[in-house]
């Protein structure tokens, strides 16, 4: 097969959805929201363990 | 006409060792080192260091020098930074670049070779043992390292006019150059969250120290460049960043307003009334609204100042160009982001968020604060206006917004994976580099003006690199591509 071929695009989803009603601002509101809860609970997964105990044992002796 | 405004980024990184009983930061910095460089390591070329040396002509009664600690470990790698062990934080010093935008590219690619050392760390620790580094200027409790700018400087003019015109600069520069701070040290007033990591660590207009009382404006005379020419300007007020637009920010309108301060385009009386606390007024509040009082009489907002500095540069890109300030394009690009974050400042930081750090980071302190119900006391903020500066790609939460789509890049990955062997072409780090990648083994040892190689025969060769601009690659690609042997390039340099 020619290689142009092999890297031709998909052909483009289908109208409707390209032509779907922009979201009511209530809407789109909710979806940051939820990006932004989706964002923190991935923070929450690599955030160090005992917040407390890390941040006092962070010092640093000793500079420029 | 103002000299090119050749730059670079000195970085202390904030260092611990986890899982460790007694964790010695030194050890622990050389560790990264030795595990990063697996060829030889470059020795230091000593013999034209003076920090001591102050440019206003004198060293003042008590002032402490910095000591110049030659024992640690220290190596120049082949994109030509000066990577090694100060005092007890691993620094990474870019290579000199023409350009603010190459810099963003070379101190990023700081970033990533402090990574990729964490990684080789990891490999010869005893198991649960770890080195976490941290791109930021403050533990929090009073201690604080450096990041520091140097810029070629004019020598012709004089230190007193630099000082004058530079105090409010970097009073002001502060609302796109900080990182953002959780709470406040060294007997400043307490604060929720402020703008700056370092402001509240300045105790002095002007000196020569850089760990006691330190000056706004650093007068250390060091210019590792011609000196009948040259100064360095060496910037101690800055805040380490990660976001390439603070640092393009940065870096870019520095340039820009020393060449102007060097042709002498400051027209009226821009300084500030006690510059010391006018930082930290500036510093503690996130809202950009706090005024300063103006040595002409009146009052005015960081922000405003900053409008005066940009009517200047303004100015002089129109009347002189901004040839000395890395070129047209990238000095318009500058002018253009400055003027836009300016005026997003004064009518609403926030929109800020995935350029400025400070901005940034305030932004996820207030999603969590919102969240979870927190307090600014609560540890859960300062962890995270720590773990933000994490340079581990897994635990970085700078990089997790990145990830996200939040923060805007201005380089390439694929650019900073580059700089992290290959020098920027337009310097002399571009000689220094590729002497270092071709013949590794004759090279003995190096400064930012030298490089000492062992050529086969005594005695060793010092070759001087006073100007910062030569060795570039347009001068010496062609030399390196006729020569075998650095004893015929020491040949031909020397003809």
């Amino acid at each position: 097969m020619p290689e142009r071929e092999q890297k031709k695009k998909p052909a483009p989803k289908e109208r409707v959805e390209e032509t779907a009603e922009v979201d009511a601002p209530a809407k789109q509101g909710e979806k940051i929201k939820e990006e932004l809860d989706d964002l923190l609970d991935e923070i929450d997964s690599v955030l160090e363990e005992n917040a407390e105990e890390f941040v006092r044992n962070y010092v640093q002796k000793g500079g420029e | 006409m103002a000299v090119p405004k050749v730059c670079g980024i000195e970085t202390e990184y904030g260092v611990a060792l986890r899982g460790a009983a007694d964790a010695n930061p030194v050890l622990a910095s050389s560790m990264l080192i030795n595990g990063y460089v697996e060829h030889r390591k470059i020795g230091w070329d000593f013999d034209d260091e003076s920090p001591g040396r102050d440019a206003r002509g004198f060293a003042r009664e008590g002032a402490a020098p910095p000591e110049v600690e030659t024992h640690l470990v220290n190596t120049v790698l082949t994109n030509g930074a000066r990577y090694y062990v100060d005092h007890a934080h691993p620094e990474y010093s870019t290579p000199e670049c023409s350009d603010a935008l190459e810099l963003v590219c070379a101190d990023k690619a700081g970033e990533r070779v402090l990574a990729r050392s964490m990684q080789a760390a990891r490999r010869i620790l005893p198991a649960g043992q770890e080195i976490v580094v941290y791109k930021n200027n403050s533990d929090g409790k009073g201690n604080s390292y450096g990041t520091h700018e140097n810029y070629l400087v004019d020598r012709s003019v004089p230190f007193a006019t630099l000082v004058r015109h530079l105090l409010p600069w970097f009073v002001s520069r502060q609302v796109f150059t900080g990182a953002g701070k959780v709470g406040a040290e060294n007997g400043a007033n307490q604060v929720g969250f402020q703008i700056s990591q370092r402001a509240d660590f300045f105790e002095e207009e002007v000196g020569l120290e850089t760990t006691l009382k330190r000056p706004i404006v650093n007068t250390r005379d060091e210019p590792h460049a011609d000196p009948q020419k040259y100064r360095r300007l060496h910037v101690i007020a800055g805040d380490a960043n990660l976001c390439e637009v603070a640092t393009l920010l940065k870096v870019g309108t520095t340039a820009i307003v020393l060449a102007l301060i060097e042709d002498e385009f400051v027209d009226k009386d821009l300084s500030v009334v006690g510059p010391v606390a006018a930082m930290r007024v500036v510093s503690h509040d996130p809202t950009c609204r706090a005024t300063v009082e103006l040595g002409d009489g009146g009052t005015c907002t960081a922000v405003e100042l900053q409008y005066e500095f940009l009517r200047l540069a303004r100015k002089y890109a129109d009347e002189t160009g901004l040839e000395a300030c890395g070129g047209e394009e990238v000095g318009n690009l500058v002018l253009d982001r400055w003027e836009a974050t300016l005026g997003a400042l004064e009518r609403d930081p926030s929109t800020l968020e995935g350029q400025l750090d400070w901005v940034t980071k305030l932004g996820l302190l207030r999603a969590y604060v919102e969240r979870d119900g927190l307090d600014w006391e609560d540890s859960k903020l300062s962890l995270l206006d720590l773990q933000y500066h994490d340079i581990r790609p897994d635990r970085s939460l700078y990089e997790r917004l990145v990830r996200a789509g939040k923060v805007e890049r201005l380089v390439d990955e694929a650019e900073v994976i580059t700089a992290m062997t290959e020098p920027p072409s337009s310097t002399r780090a571009f000689f220094r580099g590729r002497c270092l990648a071709r013949w590794p083994d004759a090279i003995v040892a190096a400064n930012w003006d030298s490089l000492i190689l062992d050529v086969g025969s005594d005695p060793l060769r010092r070759i001087p690199m006073l100007e910062p601009l030569r060795g570039s690659k347009a001068h010496v690609d062609a030399l390196f591509e006729e020569c075998t042997t650095p004893a015929e390039l020491v040949a031909r340099l020397a003809s």
